[in-house]
């Protein structure tokens, strides 16, 4: 990569920190996520910082294309995160059942307490 | 947000806040004394139980021992219970409320030290267990050089010392009830948060020193390394927020 590449590079991955900090501050992002985010950030800012490290850490694995090292690390990484997505957007869908229920269950302790207190037994069903 | 009052408590009443999660052993010492204390002292007040979800009788418990009690569905963590806490206060026009631990480790004769704080002008005072030479509480090492780069860290964004950042035993006026009944952080170590954006948003906190007990029950929650990861979280947060400016719309004075 040229020069110009890895200026590019760290500057975008600046302005990434700088949106996911934002967010944050606007409470529009959980901090688990953030740093999660802003550590990749790190990582891409550091490999374009300092292009002998990811060259170097290629090669230790036996791969003589660097891009090719890289782009095979990203899909690893994006594959565990989306596998962690799944396990969460499991997690609240479960959550907003249990919810749901218990706003069902609550409405028919309403209903039945107003009935009551009109004097009238609660309607069967509704 | 705010529905119209059913029974609008009397202004001097107090709340006293207390999430509970699978605490069926020590609540029932805790309620006790909490109330024979209180009455003691004259102070108008009623016990807050939230049930966070738990396994085993505490919601029974604290109903037995006269409290009102709010049961979540499913475990939500301290955050979201307190949350829970505000909100309810903020809805029955509390104008005063009092966090307070369901294990026993906060002393209930110190809560009224607490409402002298909020009645001499603080919106929020917290607890401090090591403002004073009373208070013999131990932490461990990582946990204590975290608590200091945080209390350092608190120290510079706003301003202001507190020697105890992490206090889970303090007061509230209405305002920071407000406050918290919308914003009320929802992450492990949700106190130190909360202690920052209500800096952040302008509202005067206050610390006094109380002498604080060991846990009666349960067992501190976890473990070296996940415990420095939310400690550098907690520092990322607080960082980002307590830079923030208040925003006019943030608290109504």
């Amino acid at each position: 990569m040229t020069t110009q590449a890895h200026v590019f590079v760290v500057v975008v991955t600046l302005l990434a920190v700088a949106f996911v900090i934002r967010l944050v501050r606007r409470r529009q992002l959980r901090a688990k996520y953030a740093m999660l985010w802003v550590a990749v950030c790190a990582v891409i800012a550091f490999m374009a910082a300092v292009p002998s490290v990811p060259n170097r850490l290629a090669r230790g694995v036996g791969i003589f294309y660097q891009p090719a090292a890289f782009l095979f690390a990203a899909v690893v990484f994006l594959f565990l995160v989306v596998v962690h997505f799944s396990y969460e957007l499991s997690r609240l869908e479960e959550r907003s059942q249990v919810l749901a229920q218990e706003v069902a269950l609550l409405r028919r302790a309403l209903e039945e307490r107003r009935a009551e207190d009109d004097g009238v037994s609660a309607p069967p069903g509704t | 947000m705010t529905t119209p009052l059913p029974h609008p408590v009397p202004p001097s009443k107090v709340a006293v806040i207390i999430p509970a999660f699978n605490e069926e052993g020590a609540l029932p010492g805790v309620l006790a004394e909490l109330r024979s204390v209180l009455e003691a002292r004259g102070i108008d007040h009623d016990a807050i139980v939230i049930d966070d979800g738990s396994e085993d009788a505490t919601a029974a418990i604290a109903a037995d021992a006269g409290a009102t009690v709010l049961r979540l569905p499913y475990n939500l963590g301290i955050g979201g219970a307190l949350r829970t806490g505000f909100r309810y206060a903020v809805s029955r026009g509390y104008r005063r409320a009092v966090q307070f631990d369901a294990d026993g480790q906060h002393d209930p004769e110190e809560i009224e030290g607490l409402l002298e704080a909020l009645d001499a002008g603080a919106d929020m005072v917290v607890g401090s267990r090591f403002g004073d030479e009373r208070s013999t509480y131990e932490v461990g090492s990582v946990r204590r050089s975290a608590m200091r780069v945080l209390r350092v860290t608190v120290r510079l964004l706003s301003g202001r010392v507190f020697t105890d950042t992490s206090s889970g035993f303090r007061g509230f006026n209405e305002r920071t009830l407000e406050l918290f009944a919308r914003v009320y952080p929802v992450d492990y170590m949700e106190s130190v948060e909360a202690l920052v954006i209500a800096c952040a948003s302008g509202l005067r906190v206050t610390e006094i020193p109380v002498a604080m007990r060991t846990r009666q029950h349960g067992l501190p929650t976890t473990r070296r390394w996940r415990l420095a990861y939310h400690y550098l979280r907690l520092l990322f947060v607080v960082l980002a927020t307590a830079t923030r400016r208040p925003r006019p719309t943030e608290v109504r004075p």
